[in-house]
């Protein structure tokens, strides 16, 4: 397990305590208290599972944002993957996705009303499901950032090299900084530091955040998934606030480059193209998500089937959305913990296992 | 979603596949976004996919800041 122990050191975590603590009474001094989201839901994860939030002061808070790509997916997507499981083509998704409610059902409860719903583990495999299933439709749910859209998007040429033509994607990519930059937008919203993404970083490089930081003055701190990773980085957030000196720092200098991966980016660019996309409890954010390129529309699930991903209606309780803006916690949603639980969710901050609300309930609660 | 685990090249095969280590278990991994890929290189693998070459140089200065951390830790701590 090299390059992943050594990143979990518990003394080296308590040392970093000790100096978050000085930073929170500087802070304290000044009167302040101050707010750090973290963006991605691996990161809501690693923080609830190392108990991190319980080693700051008073002063030092921990916000879940949107960074669960099933937990921003549109009721109407999960409709349309029912619809076209029940027009008998076979679904192929990532576990996650089969619980996540639908505007009146999921896909767990469809494959129980004998829907072919495959889970899989690598995208790859669905091209073989397609290649042993030539007289079916294979679809893929795919759903991601920028990370799983780099893989996912290899899928488009290697279906193409292969002849696979029983495969397509219904796609539900979305982009990170667009929807950073529609959170500081709204008055809602209150955060002073983002805790940047290890992985999306790593496609999209760490320079993609600049202009957040310099046309917001708010720090940003691209952060490893290890618990020593995000323990550095809020000791650097902390101080950086401190002294009012709010810069773009990229603690994850072992994977992510200032340029990111380019392979990845012309990959994306030459397949997809930009367009508004509906973040679900946050609604329409302007140029936040990408589709497949009309070239390639033979690989677009939603056109060869013509299904609607978007405009789903979501359970009018559920107070998802103001989780995912960081706005309320998990544990003041009404339904946290009572209708909502991870065995029966109601809304997708449970379902995911990134969830804010289902890594609150299994840690934190 | 965005999980991501380092792991070490093992072997190359053609059309973008190979195999890369992780804890004593071998896995399928697809490389066609790190093209410069070499045998013995650590690579950051999702979803069966290479997503980014890992700078060993990088990880090893950092994990050596770690352990001055962690020094600094447990002698304050005898004190």
């Amino acid at each position: 397990m090299k390059y992943i122990e050594g990143f979990r050191n518990a003394d080296a975590g308590k040392q970093f305590a000790r100096e978050i603590a000085i930073e929170g009474v500087k802070l304290a001094t000044q009167n302040r208290v101050i707010r750090l989201m973290e963006v991605c839901g691996s990161h809501t994860m690693a923080i609830s599972r190392y108990g991190i939030r319980d080693i700051l002061p008073d002063n030092i808070e921990l916000l879940s944002g949107p960074g669960c790509p099933v937990c921003v997916t549109d009721a109407a997507y999960i409709d349309a993957a029912i619809e076209l499981a029940s027009r008998g083509h076979i679904i192929s998704t990532f576990g996650d996705m089969i619980k996540v409610p639908g505007s009146e059902q999921n896909l767990a409860l469809a494959r129980s009303d004998a829907a072919d719903v495959r889970v899989c583990y690598s995208p790859l495999e669905s091209i073989e499901l397609a290649k042993d299933n030539p007289d079916r439709e294979v679809v893929f749910l795919a759903i991601g950032f920028e990370t799983t859209m780099a893989p996912l998007t290899t899928l488009i040429p290697r279906a193409v090299r292969e002849g696979v033509d029983n495969f397509s994607l219904l796609t539900a990519f979305k982009l990170v900084p667009p929807a950073l930059f529609a959170l500081l937008s709204d008055p809602a919203v209150n955060v002073d530091g983002f805790i940047c993404p290890a992985h999306v970083s790593t496609i999209i490089g760490s320079d993609a955040y600049r202009p957040i930081v310099e046309k917001h003055s708010v720090p940003c701190v691209i952060c490893g998934f290890e618990p020593l990773d995000i323990l550095y980085g809020i000791k650097n957030l902390a101080n950086q606030l401190a002294n009012d000196r709010p810069v773009l720092e990229n603690q994850y200098s072992r994977v992510v480059k200032p340029q990111g991966n380019k392979t990845a980016q012309k990959l994306i660019e030459t397949y997809l193209e930009p367009t508004d996309a509906s973040w679900r409890g946050i609604g329409i954010i302007p140029q936040s998500g990408l589709v497949i390129r009309q070239g390639f529309s033979k690989f677009d699930a939603s056109i060869k089937f013509s299904v609607s991903t978007e405009g789903g209606e979501p359970d009018i309780n559920c107070r998802c959305g103001d989780v995912l803006r960081g706005t309320i916690r998990p544990s003041d949603c009404p339904m946290f913990g009572s209708e909502c639980t991870p065995a029966n969710p109601v809304g997708p901050c449970m379902v995911s296992s990134e969830g804010s609300c289902a890594a609150h309930y299994k840690y934190a609660r | 979603m965005c999980l991501a685990v380092p792991m070490k090249v093992i072997d190359l095969h053609g059309d973008n596949m190979g195999v890369a280590e992780l804890g004593g278990t071998h896995y399928n991994v697809e490389l066609s976004l790190i093209p410069d890929v070499k045998i013995g290189n650590y690579v950051i693998v999702h979803a069966g996919y290479a997503i980014e070459m890992l700078d060993e140089e990088e990880a090893n200065e950092r994990l050596e800041f770690f352990s001055h951390m962690a020094e600094a830790y447990q002698a304050d701590s005898e004190e």
